[in-house]
C-alpha cells in the first residue's frame, strides 16, 4: 500500500454507551492498606483472603514497572487516580427479573439474553466488579459443576478453591498479578468434577463502565481428572476520556487427563490498559488450550502460558491480535515444559493497521533431561499501512538432546495483485482488503466456536473500515 | 589520571588503572581519556539487562587482567612459527599482546594504486582524516557500550586497511592476534575502509600462545563498505580455553555494496560477539554468517542487529551452533526495518544442534518492522542428530563417533559453503576438524 491513510474510523457505537452510575460501594481513588481493608470488609473476606490481599499490595508497591523490556507507555498509568473497587451494592442474582433495570438495558445492548437462549449453558455477566447476574443451566448444576463468582467461591467452597488459588500464578509473578491479588473482585470460579464433560461452553461477559475504574477480575478453573470444559470470555467496554485499567488474573488447573479450553474475544476501547496474566497448569495427559483474540485497547500485554507438569501434557495458544491506530498489542505465549513427552504449539497472527503496533513476545523453555518434548511456534504478521509496525521477540531455551523445538515467523503485507484481482471483480478496495485480512486469519478463526468466529469476522471488518485510501 | 597513578600502573600493570601508553596524537589521547571516563561511569551489565539476558555476567570480572609485558624470545619464536594461516596472502600483520611482531607488506603495485595497509598507530598520524571519520564512529548499542569504551581507552595497536576506488585485492589480507602470558589482555582493532567499487577479503585469527592461560580480549572492528564495494570478512576465533573475549563489530554497507562476514567460534571460556550491520544505501546487501562449536563449559553469546535504514536493502543471517558437554549458547538477534525502509528483504536463521544432555541453547530471534512492503522472516530451531541419518551411516560401516562427526560437519558446512573463496572455506573446515580431533 503506497499511501498511508492514518484516519482509520472505527465504528464503536455498538459498545459505546454508558448509563448513569449508581454505585453503592465505592472505595475511592488510590491504593493503600485502607483500600484493601475496605474491600475485604465489604466483601466479608475470610482472614486468609485479607492477608493474601495485603501481601499482594506489598509486592505490588515493591515491584518496579517492567519497562526495561516492556513499553514505556506503562508509565502513563496513574495508579493514584484509579478507583480499585466499586459494586452496585447488589448481590449475585439468579433470575433475570431481579437484575436492576439500567444494568439490564446495558446487557440487552450487548445481546446477552439472546446469546444465552441460543447457545450458552451458563452466564456469569460482570457489570463493573461485582457479578450482578449469574445463572447456570440446570444440566450443568446437576453434573456437579460449580460455576460461581470469585467471592462466592472463596467463601462457600474454600476446600476446593483454596488449594489452587494463587498457586499457578503466585502473587509475586509480576507487578500486575500482585495488583490483582490485592484488589481482585469478580471473575469466575469453576470446578468440574472427575469425568464430567461440559457440553456447552460457559461464558462470562466483562465490561468496564465507571470512568477511571480498574477492573480486576480473578478467574480460577479447576478441571478434575478426565473432565472437559470450555470457557468463553468476551469483553467490550464503553469509551471514556481518561484511561482505564484492566488487570485480570486467570488460573487454570487441568488435572490428569482433563481438557480446558479458554476462549477470549476482547474488544476494549482505545483508552484501556489491558494487562492480564493468564496461565494454565497441565498435569499428566491433560490439555490446556488458550484461544486469544485481542482487538482494541491502548496497550494490551498478555502472554497466556501453560506449564506442562505431567507426562504427555499438551499446551496450546492460538492468538490473533489486531492493532489499529495508536494501539499496541503486546501479546504472545509462554510454554514451560516440565515433563517428558510434553508438546506445545503456538500460532500467532497479528495485523497492524495505521499507526498500530503488534508485538509477539514468546517464551519456550525445555529444561534439562527431558525427553521427546516438542514445540512448534509460528508467528505471522500482516502490515496494512506504511506507518504500521510489528515486532517479534521470542525467547527459546532448550537443554539436552531428544527434544525438537522450532520457531518461525514471517512478515508480509496484503498483496497488491490480490487486491487488484478482487477489484476487477467488482469489490471495493476496502472490501477486498477486508476479505484479504480475513483470509489471513481464516485458518485460525475456523478453530473458534461458531458464534465467536462470526463475531470476530465482523469485528475485523469494522476495524478494516477506512484503512485503505 | 595523576602521575602517581601512572607509576602504579607500570608496577601493577592492571588494565583497570586506565590508559597508560600514550603514543598517539593529542586528540587521540583526549578521546581515550574521555572513553575511560565513560567506561568508569557505565554500570556493569547484569543479567536483568535485556541485552545480557541468559549471559553469565559473573564471568566479566576484569580485575585479574593486565597489559601484556615484554614477549619472551621463546614465545616470539613460537608465535611466529604458529602463525600459519593461508598459503598465499596479499599482506599479513601479526600482533602478540597488541605489539606488532611481524609484517608482510602489500605489493608495490597495490601500494602505488593507493592501498594503505599499516598499523593503527601510524594511520592515526598519517591518515588522520580517514581515521577520525570512521574509527569507532558508531556507538555500541547491543549491550557492550562499557566494553567498547574500555577498548577505545586502552587500544594501542591494530590494523588500518584502506582500499581506494576501483581497486580489487585478489588475495586475502591476513591478521593474527595472539594472547601471550598469564592474565594478559589485548584490545585488537581492525579499521577497514573501502571506497567505491573496491574489493577486499580479510581474515583475522584470534589465538592464544598458551592454551590454559587465562586472558582477556576486547576487540572492536569497523568495517566500512563504500558504494558498490565488496567486502568479505572472516574471523577464526581460537582463543585459549580460559579466555574471556568480547568482540564488537560494526559494519556499514553503503549503496550497492555487499558485505559478507563469517565468524567461526571455537575457543575461549566465554566469548561474546556483537555484530551490528547497518544498511545505509539502496541495493546494499549484508550476509551475516557464524559457526560455533562449543564443548566443555564454553559459553558463546552472540548478539546481532540487521539495521535497515534505507529502502531496497537485503540482509541474510545464518548462525549454526553445535553444542556438546555442558556448553551454552545464546543468540539474541534483531532485524530492524526503520520507517520508510520499504522493499526490505531480511532473513534470520538460527540452528542449534544439541549433542549432549547438559548442553543449552537460548535463542532470541527478534523482528522490529516499522515499514511495509517488506519481506521478512526468521526461524530458530533446536534439535539433535537425526537417528535415521546415524543409522544410515552406521549401516554402511562407519563407526558411531565418525558418523556423528560427519553429520555435525555436514550441518555446519551449509554456512561455510557460503564463502566463495575456496581457500578460505577450506581453511575454516580444517580448523573445525582440528577442534573435533581434540
Amino acid at each position: 500500500m503506497k499511501e498511508a491513510n492514518s484516519a482509520v474510523q472505527i465504528d464503536r457505537s455498538i459498545g459505546d454507551f454508558a448509563y448513569p452510575e449508581v454505585h453503592v460501594r465505592d472505595a475511592g481513588a488510590g491504593l493503600s492498606e485502607k483500600t484493601i481493608h475496605y474491600i475485604s470488609d465489604v466483601k466479608e473476606d475470610p482472614d486468609w483472603v485479607r492477608e493474601f490481599r495485603l501481601r499482594g499490595l506489598k509486592t505490588f508497591l515493591e515491584k518496579p514497572l517492567p519497562t526495561h523490556w516492556a513499553s514505556k507507555d506503562l508509565e502513563a498509568i496513574d495508579f493514584d487516580k484509579i478507583r480499585y473497587y466499586l459494586a452496585p451494592g447488589t448481590g449475585a442474582k439468579r433470575s433475570w427479573d431481579e437484575v436492576p433495570e439500567d444494568i439490564k438495558r446495558t446487557f440487552e445492548r450487548l445481546g446477552i439474553p439472546e446469546q444465552e437462549r441460543k447457545f450458552l449453558a451458563g452466564v456469569e455477566a460482570q457489570f463493573d466488579s461485582e457479578a450482578v447476574y449469574s445463572n447456570i443451566k440446570k444440566a450443568v448444576g446437576e453434573q456437579g459443576v460449580i460455576f460461581v463468582g470469585s467471592t462466592e467461591g472463596l467463601k462457600n467452597h474454600p476446600e476446593i478453591f483454596r488449594k489452587w488459588f494463587g498457586k499457578v500464578i503466585p502473587i509475586g509473578d509480576n507487578k500486575f498479578s500482585a495488583l490483582n491479588s490485592a484488589v481482585f473482585s469478580g471473575g469466575s470460579f469453576i470446578y468440574v468434577p472427575p469425568g464430567v464433560k461440559v457440553k456447552h461452553p460457559l461464558q462470562a461477559y466483562f465490561r468496564i463502565n465507571a470512568e477511571n475504574f480498574g477492573q480486576f477480575e480473578r478467574t480460577l478453573i479447576i478441571a478434575d481428572e478426565g473432565s472437559e470444559v470450555t470457557y468463553m470470555e468476551g469483553c467490550t467496554a464503553p469509551k471514556f476520556n481518561t484511561t482505564t485499567l484492566h488487570s485480570a488474573v486467570v488460573e487454570l488447573v487441568a488435572l490428569k487427563g482433563a481438557k480446558i479450553q479458554y476462549i477470549t474475544v476482547q474488544n476494549w476501547s482505545a483508552n484501556v490498559f489491558n494487562l492480564v496474566t493468564k496461565r494454565g497448569l497441565a498435569h499428566e495427559d491433560a490439555q490446556v488450550k488458550w484461544i486469544d483474540c485481542n482487538i482494541g485497547s491502548r496497550l494490551t500485554m498478555k502472554y497466556p502460558g501453560v506449564i506442562m507438569k505431567g507426562r504427555k501434557a499438551r499446551g496450546e495458544v492460538l492468538s490473533i491480535a489486531l492493532a489499529n491506530d495508536g494501539q499496541h498489542q503486546d501479546t504472545g505465549a509462554k510454554m514451560i515444559h516440565a515433563a517428558d513427552e510434553t508438546t506445545s504449539n503456538i500460532i500467532s497472527k497479528s495485523i497492524s493497521i495505521g499507526t498500530g503496533r503488534a508485538t509477539y513476545r514468546g517464551l519456550v523453555n525445555v529444561p534439562k533431561h527431558l525427553k521427546h518434548c516438542k514445540n512448534n511456534t509460528e508467528c505471522d504478521a500482516l502490515l496494512i499501512n506504511a506507518t504500521s509496525r510489528t515486532d517479534t521477540y521470542p525467547t527459546i531455551t532448550v537443554r539436552g538432546t531428544g527434544n525438537a523445538v522450532q520457531h518461525e515467523a514471517s512478515v508480509s503485507q496484503v498483496s497488491a495483485e490480490q487486491i487488484f484481482y478482487m477489484q476487477q471483480r467488482g469489490l471495493s478496495q476496502a472490501q477486498a482488503m477486508s476479505l484479504s485480512v480475513n483470509g489471513f486469519v481464516n485458518d485460525l478463526v475456523r478453530q473458534f466456536p461458531m458464534e465467536y468466529s462470526v463475531e470476530l469476522k465482523r469485528l475485523i471488518e469494522l476495524e478494516m473500515e477506512g484503512s485503505v485510501g | 589520571m595523576s602521575l602517581v597513578a601512572h607509576d602504579e600502573v607500570t608496577q601493577a600493570g592492571s588494565i583497570l588503572f586506565g590508559p597508560v601508553d600514550s603514543r598517539g596524537p593529542d586528540w587521540f589521547r583526549d578521546q581515550q581519556r574521555a572513553a575511560w571516563k565513560q567506561f568508569e561511569s557505565v554500570p556493569k551489565p547484569t543479567r536483568k539487562d535485556q541485552a545480557w539476558r541468559f549471559a553469565n555476567v559473573d564471568l566479566l570480572d576484569l580485575t585479574p587482567f593486565k597489559f601484556g609485558g615484554t614477549l619472551s624470545d621463546h614465545d616470539r619464536a613460537e608465535i611466529l612459527d604458529q602463525s600459519r594461516g593461508l598459503a598465499e596472502v596479499a599482506g599479513r600483520l601479526i600482533f602478540a599482546g597488541d605489539e606488532l611482531v611481524h609484517r608482510d607488506v602489500i605489493s608495490d603495485q597495490l601500494r602505488q594504486r593507493g592501498v594503505i595497509f599499516q598499523p593503527l598507530e601510524r594511520a592515526m598520524v598519517e591518515h588522520t582524516d580517514l581515521f577520525r571519520k570512521h574509527f569507532m564512529s558508531q556507538p555500541a548499542t547491543l549491550g557492550s557500550a562499557k566494553f567498547a569504551a574500555l577498548h577505545q581507552a586502552l587500544v594501542s595497536s591494530g590494523t588500518f586497511l584502506y582500499v581506494p576506488r576501483g581497486v580489487e585485492i585478489e588475495l586475502p589480507v591476513e591478521i593474527f592476534h595472539w594472547l601471550a602470558g598469564q592474565n594478559a589482555a589485548v584490545f585488537p582493532h581492525l579499521l577497514l575502509v573501502t571506497d567505491e567499487l573496491a574489493k577486499v577479503t580479510v581474515i583475522e585469527h584470534f589465538r592464544s600462545a598458551h592454551r590454559q592461560s587465562p586472558g582477556f580480549a576486547c576487540g572492536v572492528n569497523d568495517l566500512i563498505a563504500g558504494p558498490g564495494a565488496k567486502v568479505t570478512y572472516v574471523c577464526a576465533q581460537k582463543w585459549g580455553e580460559n579466555v574471556l573475549a568480547l568482540q564488537i563489530n560494526f559494519t556499514k554497507v553503503e549503496h550497492e555494496a555487499s558485505v559478507k562476514s563469517l565468524n567461526l567460534h571455537l575457543g575461549s571460556r566465554y566469548s561474546r560477539f556483537e555484530s551490528l550491520s547497518r544498511l545505509t544505501g539502496e541495493g546494499a546487501r549484508s550476509d551475516l554468517l557464524a559457526v560455533s562449536i562449543a564443548d566443555g563449559i564454553q559459553e558463546f553469546d552472540a548478539r546481532t542487529l540487521q539495521d535497515h535504514a534505507c529502502p531496497h536493502t537485503t540482509s541474510d543471517l545464518l548462525y549454526k551452533n553445535a553444542l556438546n558437554d555442558r556448553a551454552r549458547n545464546i543468540f539474541g538477534g534483531l532485524i530492524r526495518v526503520e520507517p520508510h525502509a520499504h522493499f526490505t528483504d531480511a532473513y534470520q536463521k538460527v540452528r542449534n544442534l544439541l549433542l549432549s544432555d547438559d548442553a543449552e541453547a537460548n535463542s532470541m530471534p527478534g523482528l522490529e518492522i516499522l515499514a511495509d512492503n517488506v519481506k521478512c522472516s526468521h526461524g530458530a530451531t533446536s534439535g539433535q542428530i537425526d537417528a535415521d541419518e546415524m543409522f544410515y551411516l552406521q549401516a554402511r560401516g562407519i563407526p558411531p563417533a565418525i558418523a556423528r562427526q560427519l553429520l555435525v560437519s555436514g550441518f555446519l558446512n551449509e554456512v561455510i559453503e557460503r564463502i566463495e573463496e575456496r581457500v578460505l572455506a577450506d581453511h575454516l573446515r580444517k580448523l573445525i576438524e582440528e577442534k573435533f580431533a581434540r
